[in-house]
C-alpha cells in the first residue's frame, strides 16, 4: 500500500470498533486485542473470572484477513528463531501491563476517544515504555535473526482461528450437565457483550486484510516517529483516533470524564505504570498485539508464539489476582508490573549486539 | 566504481532492518548500498527510510528475500 495506506487503514479501523461498540461490544472496546485475547483465555478455561468468557471472532478474523492476504500478495513467508521463548515472555508480560491498564493500546487510543481520561495516563505510559524500549534498540538490543522455515508451519495460526470459530459456533458442552465447558461463555459482564458473530467476523477479516496490506501498527507508530523522525504509520494512528471520536461522538458515546467509564479504573499511577510495561515489552518484540496477530498470519512463528505468550498469560493475570478491575488494580497486579518490569529491562540489557 | 557495501538485514525485526540501513549510510556517503531483507515490509522500510535521506533506489526480487539498492 502507498503513503495513504495507514491512513486509509486507520480511518475504517477506527470508524468500525466505534460501530462495534453500538453492535454490542462493550464499551470503548470495539476492539481490544488484549482484552479479546483475554476472553479467549477465559473462554477456554485457562482463567475463571466468569465476566470476561468469549471467543471473539475478531481474533479470528486478525488472523485470518492477513493470512488470505499474505497468499494474495504472495507475502506469505512461514519463518521463525527469534528468540521464540524471550518473545513468549514478552508477549506474557505485556498482556499483564495491559490488564493492569485494562487495554492494550487499541483500546487506550479508543478509550481517548470515547472520552475516558483514564486512558491519558495510560497513553502516557505506553509512550514511556516505547521511549525506554527505543534506548534499548539504540544500543544494539537485538531477539536475533528469523529464519524461512517449511510453508505447513505458517498454517497453525490460521488453523487455530478457523477452530476457535468452530468452538464459537457449536459450542460444545463435554462436561456433565453441560457445565464444565471445555468452552465457557461469560452470561454477564464484559463477555456477554458482543457483537452479532457474522459482523465481528467480517469486520475482523476486514481489518487483518487492511492491516496486512499497510503494516498498521500502533506501537510502530509512537517508535518510528520518535525513532525515525518517520510519520507513515503515526499517521494511521491519527487517522483511527480522529475516525473513533468523530463516530463516537455522531452515535452518542462520547461521555468525557474519569469516574464511570466502562471497564476502566481511575488509579492513574497503575494506569501509567500497566502501559510502560505493555508499550517496553511490544517495543521490544518489534509491535503491538494487533501487528503480532498480523504477522502470525502471514506465517511469523515468533509473533505467533508472541500471541500464545499473550493467552498464557491473561490466565495467569486473572489465576493469580493481577488484572484490574473497574475498582482499582488487582490485589498483586501492581507486583507483577514492576515484576514484568524488571523482566523487560534484563532482556533489553542482556539481549544486545556487538555496536561496530 | 567501487564494491557496493552489503547490509544483510534478512530476519530481522522491525526497525532493525533501518537500522542496520542507517549505520552503512553514516559510513557511506555516496557509492551503492545493497540492502538484503527477507519481507516486503522491510523492503518497502528500507526504501522508505533511503528516499527520505536523498537516494536513488531500485528493487531486486528474488523468491524469498528481496534486494534493496540504493545509489547516490
Amino acid at each position: 500500500m502507498s503513503r495513504l495506506g495507514p491512513i486509509i487503514t486507520g480511518g475504517i479501523v477506527g470508524t468500525l470498533a466505534a460501530l462495534l461498540v453500538t453492535w454490542g461490544n462493550p464499551g470503548n472496546m470495539g476492539i481490544c486485542v488484549a482484552c479479546f485475547t483475554r476472553d479467549i483465555a477465559g473462554a477456554l478455561g485457562l482463567h475463571h473470572a466468569a465476566v470476561v468468557q468469549y471467543l471473539r471472532p475478531e481474533i479470528a478474523g486478525f488472523i485470518l484477513g492477513s493470512f488470505f492476504a499474505a497468499l494474495v500478495y504472495k507475502e506469505y513467508l512461514p519463518r521463525t528463531g527469534s528468540s521464540p521463548l524471550i518473545r513468549f515472555f514478552l508477549g506474557f508480560f505485556a498482556m499483564i501491563g495491559a490488564l493492569v491498564f485494562l487495554g492494550c493500546p487499541w483500546r487506550a487510543y479508543l478509550r481517548l476517544a470515547g472520552g475516558d481520561w483514564n486512558a491519558i495516563p495510560g497513553t502516557l505510559g505506553l509512550i514511556t515504555g516505547i521511549v525506554i524500549g527505543i534506548m534499548f534498540l539504540w544500543n544494539g538490543y537485538s531477539l536475533g535473526r528469523s529464519y524461512e522455515v517449511k510453508k505447513g508451519a505458517g498454517y497453525v495460526m490460521p488453523v487455530i482461528a478457523v477452530v476457535l470459530m468452530v468452538l464459537l459456533i457449536v459450542a460444545p458442552e463435554f462436561g456433565k450437565g453441560g457445565t464444565a465447558g471445555p468452552v465457557f461463555f461469560s452470561e454477564k459482564g464484559p463477555g456477554a457483550m458482543y457483537a452479532p458473530v457474522a459482523i465481528a467476523l467480517a469486520v475482523g477479516l476486514l481489518v487483518g486484510w487492511l492491516a496486512q496490506r499497510s503494516r498498521f501498527c500502533t506501537v510502530g507508530a509512537i517508535r518510528d516517529l520518535v525513532m525515525l523522525r518517520d510519520p507513515h504509520l503515526f499517521n494511521g494512528v491519527v487517522a483511527f483516533i480522529i475516525m473513533a471520536f468523530v463516530t463516537n461522538y455522531a452515535l452518542g458515546q462520547f461521555n468525557p470524564g474519569f469516574e464511570g467509564q466502562p471497564v476502566a479504573h481511575t488509579d492513574h499511577l497503575w494506569n501509567f505504570m500497566g502501559m510502560v510495561l505493555a508499550g517496553l515489552a511490544f517495543t521490544l518484540a518489534g509491535g503491538c498485539p494487533g501487528r503480532q496477530f498480523i504477522m502470525s498470519g502471514e506465517g511469523d512463528g515468533d509473533s505467533a508464539i508472541f500471541t500464545i505468550g499473550m493467552l498464557v498469560g491473561a490466565g495467569f493475570a486473572h489465576n493469580f489476582s493481577l488484572a484490574s478491575s473497574p475498582a482499582g488494580p488487582g490485589a498483586f497486579g501492581p507486583a507483577a508490573t514492576v515484576i514484568g518490569i524488571v523482566f523487560c529491562l534484563a532482556v533489553g540489557f542482556l539481549m544486545r549486539e556487538k555496536l561496530d | 566504481m567501487s564494491e557496493p557495501v552489503i547490509v544483510n538485514a534478512k530476519g530481522l525485526s522491525c526497525p532493525q532492518p533501518i537500522m542496520e540501513t542507517q549505520k552503512a549510510v553514516k559510513k557511506t556517503k555516496e557509492g551503492i548500498i545493497e540492502v538484503h531483507v527477507d519481507t516486503v515490509t522491510s523492503r518497502e522500510n528500507v526504501a522508505r527510510f533511503a528516499r527520505k535521506k536523498g537516494w536513488e533506489v531500485s528493487f531486486e526480487d528474488h523468491d524469498d528475500w528481496h534486494k534493496v539498492i540504493m545509489k547516490k
